[in-house]
């Protein structure tokens, strides 16, 4: 029996890694004592896993793992002791999480579903453009000006780093939608809203290389994700929606920062 | 009080792991400063993912905010990188509890468990905005408090701390917490630090460098004096007489982030008397004060249903001496709850084939390397070290061990000890070489590290007289190992800087005139010299040279027994002609057993204090021989393979106590 959780990681603990949360999510089972699927072998781990690593840093809305319980267990006829209460569980597993991980729904997966990183084709970003150091800050109508130059030039050439090489890659194919949203707030840094979904293959594209063909001049801040996406044959749906639907849909509640 | 945390957000994704700055810890307290409370920053001079783990300061973090009068929150170095986004913005050195600047608390209270972080104390002082000398302070600035095992010669750090405080922290820091408190309800009034100060230097265990006259006579220390007739000569070190009634920390910080040790650790006794020589942990930290089973089986237990963590470490000075360890591990591995997925680590294995029983025992998955620390390489230089483990009982423990599928093992060992020869030296080839072998007649692909450091002398220990070895001596005797190895298939050579040990050799055994050296070797860039990385010999030679100082007279010299030295106004409770028999006795290779469950020798520690150890069992463990007071006699023999053999004296040990 697997199970598909979609979280969310706002605030302070942004700044830990995709490895450590991976770590919390360990001790949170453990302390939940849930009844998870062991791999085999000279050191069982449980059998959970994450989807597209998150950058350190940046918080989001749609995250996701997927966890394999014991085999032995049986939701629907609640086998005494070892039964699982799906409902209850975005709440437990809550409160056995650090501030500002929440789990936001829980549901039971296929078993032969595919994996999210196999899966997942594109994930939405909102992030603010500000000024680079040195730099003065762009406003809204150029912003706009130069969204539009990019989405309609056939190619935007970046140099990124992948493993502390450089390379200049093509990262237009990768830039499915972008709009601004509009400028900051005070307290962000002088610059823009934009929103943009940004697909993860062939490589993925992460929010600093869209400003990297946005201008040399911009650097990005207060970047979430917002939702990832699996699109195949023509529709689009989440790997899990709120509520446990596939309906695309926000989390008012969650987005305001839990610190 | 404000916190600083919208000016270190920005700066936190240009710097290298950036959870070290956020807090967050399940079990970190977000305590509310008042005019009411002493507020104390608990500051570990080292990386976050070093300090963290710290038990000494997540005890007092945790007593600390239990009390009415005081509250802490903890702070740690910041990473090269860090110091240089914080310094190019002005952004001071913070609390990771709530980001209060650490200029805002009243006490700036350090954890100091190794010298060569004596320059990041500099460095986080100076960080905070306060002046990083003693007598450049003012009212309006927090005490700098220091404590931990490295104070027990505070005198290198004597200009920039105001106090220190020596021994068990947890109760002093109650006294000190009042007086602070008044100091802070009085409006911090000019001439009132003085005054605060001055009252402090005649708390037990407070040692306040500025209410004492130093002389010297050209190189030589003549007299270290108190300024008034009500600040104590002599500052005794402070020990809680029951472990037991001090279940701390409850709860135990669990990171968001990479930390050294990320598991459960329990106390399971504090001190230790087995009485190796070069031991300065085992020397300050007497007598041995277990804590009650039923309380580790109580900690270990709630410890793991908070945390969620599958691993517990039973921490003390050696963990195998725990009276009934083998039944307490044996609990926790069986406990239903643990559903036989909880691992238990014992830090510093002793060396024998019942402690691998137990190693065996908690291993049972993932059996890579086992650790040992023969330290010396041959019989006649543990007995000089007294460290009394007989060459049978590290190839028992090798053999059990490779026997029952582990496949790596590690040996520490030390060399620059007090009359090591090249035989001695070499021994530990020869040792390592036959762990090897014993390894062979079960596995092929056994391996055996040989890790070596270079000794350096620590104060309050019988090596205090010692004159350290150059960092030329220790590097031919490296070579020595190298040369002696180079052709042994199954033996990995590891060792230490020798230059590090000559920084270290310098903050250890320094006096107050060495303050200018760290100081300097901190204002030239030279932090994290703990780390290979970071550090550099040359900073401490060149800043030793610019202020006079000789290498030689304060590293290289042995003491005689009349010279004063720097740290004789601290006491660990040890008298002074326990300590010097021991190091004569080690001149001649003589043992002296553990007092634990031999006659006590009045070494001073329980004697002077009216303590006495805490031990549920009156017998020495199974299959432990070190220092029990058995017949050593066959210390030196070798299993029929692998000959030699060599008489045991043990010292006059039994006699001083009558
Ligand atoms: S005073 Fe006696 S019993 Fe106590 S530590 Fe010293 S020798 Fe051992």
């Amino acid at each position: 029996m697997k199970i598909r959780v979609r979280f969310a990681k706002l605030g302070k603990i942004r700044w830990s890694s995709h490895r450590d949360v991976a770590r919390m999510w360990e001790r949170a089972f453990r302390r939940e004592q849930l009844p998870l699927a062991y791999s085999e072998g000279f050191s069982p781990r449980p059998k959970v896993s994450f989807g597209l690593a998150l950058p350190t840093g940046h918080e989001s809305l749609a995250e996701y793992l997927d966890i394999e319980l014991d085999a032995t267990l049986d939701l629907e006829l609640g086998a005494g002791a070892e039964q699982l209460d799906l409902e209850a569980l975005p709440a437990r597993l809550s409160a056995a999480l650090p501030l500002g991980v929440d789990v936001l729904a829980v549901a039971p997966l296929e078993a032969r579903a595919p994996s999210l990183q196999e899966d997942v084709t594109s994930c939405t970003w909102r992030l603010a453009a500000i000024a680079a150091d040195g730099h003065a800050a762009v406003g809204e109508e150029e912003m706009a000006a130069r969204v539009a130059a990019l989405l309609a030039a056939p190619s935007a050439m970046v140099a990124r780093s992948r493993k502390g090489v450089e390379v200049v890659d093509d990262v237009r194919p990768g830039i499915i939608d972008l709009r601004v949203l509009g400028a900051t707030e005070a307290g962000v840094g002088e610059g823009v809203w934009l929103e943009a979904e940004l697909g993860t293959r062939p490589r993925g594209v992460r929010p600093s290389e869209l400003l990297g063909a946005l201008g040399p001049d911009l650097a990005e801040a207060h970047v979430r994700r917002l939702h990832q996406w699996i699109s195949r044959d023509g529709a689009r749906w989440e790997p899990l929606g709120l509520g446990g639907t596939t309906a695309a849909t926000d989390a008012p509640h969650a987005l305001e920062r839990a610190s | 009080m404000t916190s600083v945390w919208s000016q270190i957000e920005p700066i936190l994704g240009r710097v290298s792991k950036p959870a070290r700055y956020i807090g967050c810890e399940d079990g970190a307290q977000a305590p509310v400063h008042s005019p009411a409370k002493a507020a104390w920053l608990l500051l570990y001079p080292d990386a976050y993912e070093v300090g963290l783990p710290n038990q000494g300061l997540q005890i007092l973090y945790e007593i600390l905010n239990e009390r009415d009068d005081a509250l802490a929150e903890r702070a740690y170095a910041p990473w090269v990188d860090m110091e240089h986004e914080m310094r190019g913005r002005a952004i001071p050195l913070f609390s990771v509890d709530t980001h209060t600047p650490a200029r805002d608390f009243d006490l700036l209270a350090f954890n100091l468990s190794a010298e060569l972080v004596y320059t990041n104390l500099l460095n986080c002082v100076d960080l905070a905005g306060v002046p990083v000398r003693a007598a450049d302070r003012g009212p309006e600035h927090p005490l700098v408090v220091a404590g931990g095992h490295c104070t027990f010669n505070p005198e290198p750090l004597a200009d920039f701390v105001d106090l220190f405080v020596i021994g068990d922290g947890e109760e002093p820091v109650g006294p000190i917490s009042e007086a602070v408190r008044a100091w802070k309800a009085g409006g911090r009034t000019p001439g009132s630090r003085q005054r605060l100060l001055r009252d402090l230097a005649s708390q037990p265990g407070v040692y306040v460098p500025s209410m004492y006259d130093v002389a010297y006579d050209g190189q030589r220390l003549v007299s270290v004096t108190p300024k008034y007739p009500d600040v104590p000569e002599k500052v005794e070190k402070q020990t809680i007489a029951d472990l037991g009634a001090w279940p701390y920390p409850r709860r135990q910080l669990v990171p968001m982030t990479e930390v050294v040790h990320d598991r459960l650790n329990v106390e399971i006794f504090r001190g230790c008397t087995r009485g190796c020589r070069f031991c300065q942990a085992g020397m300050i930290t007497r007598p041995v004060r277990e804590r009650p089973a039923e309380q580790v089986r109580q900690m270990v237990s709630d410890g793991l249903a908070r945390t969620g963590y599958d691993e517990v470490s039973l921490t003390s000075l050696s963990s195998a001496d725990f009276s009934g360890i083998d039944s307490v591990v044996s609990g926790i591995i069986n406990d239903p709850t643990c559903a036989g997925q909880v691992g238990v680590s014992l830090p510093s294995l002793r060396v024998d084939a019942f402690t691998v029983g137990i190693a065996s025992e908690i291993q049972k998955v993932r059996r890579t390397g086992l650790t040992f620390a023969p330290e010396g390489g041959t019989w006649r230089m543990r007995q000089v070290i007294n460290k009394l483990i007989r060459e049978e009982d590290l190839y028992g423990a090798v053999d059990s061990a490779f026997s029952q599928g582990w496949r790596r093992v590690k040996l520490y060992f030390l060399t620059g000890l007090p009359t090591e020869t090249d035989e001695d030296t070499l021994g530990i080839a020869e040792l390592a070489r036959n762990c090897v072998s014993v390894g062979r007649r079960h596995n092929k692909a056994v391996s055996v590290t040989a890790s070596v450091g270079g000794f350096v002398p620590k104060p309050q220990t019988p090596f205090q007289w010692f004159g350290q070895d150059t960092p030329a001596e220790l590097m031919r005797k490296v070579n020595l190992l190298r040369d002696a190895t180079r052709k042994d298939r199954g033996v990995q050579m590891r060792w230490h800087d020798p230059k590090a040990s000559l920084a270290e050799g310098i903050a250890s055994r320094g006096d107050r005139r060495v303050g200018a050296v760290i100081e300097e070797v901190w204002r030239r860039g030279g932090t994290f010299q703990e780390w290979s990385e970071h550090f550099d010999v040359n900073l401490w030679t060149e800043a030793m040279a610019a202020h006079g100082l000789s290498i030689d007279w304060y590293v290289h010299r042995h003491r005689t027994e009349d010279e004063l030295l720097p740290w004789a106004h601290i006491s660990a409770g040890l008298h002074d002609d326990f300590l010097w028999q021991e190091w004569l006795d080690a001149l001649a290779a003589a043992g002296t057993p553990d007092c634990r469950w031999t006659p006590c020798y009045d070494c001073g520690a329980c004697t002077g204090y009216g303590i006495e150890h805490v031990v549920a069992s009156p017998v020495p463990p199974a299959g432990g021989s070190q220092g029990t007071g058995q017949d050593l006699g066959s210390g030196g023999v070798r299993p029929p393979a692998l000959l030699g053999a060599v008489p045991v004296t043990l010292g006059r040990r039994n006699e001083r106590a009558q």
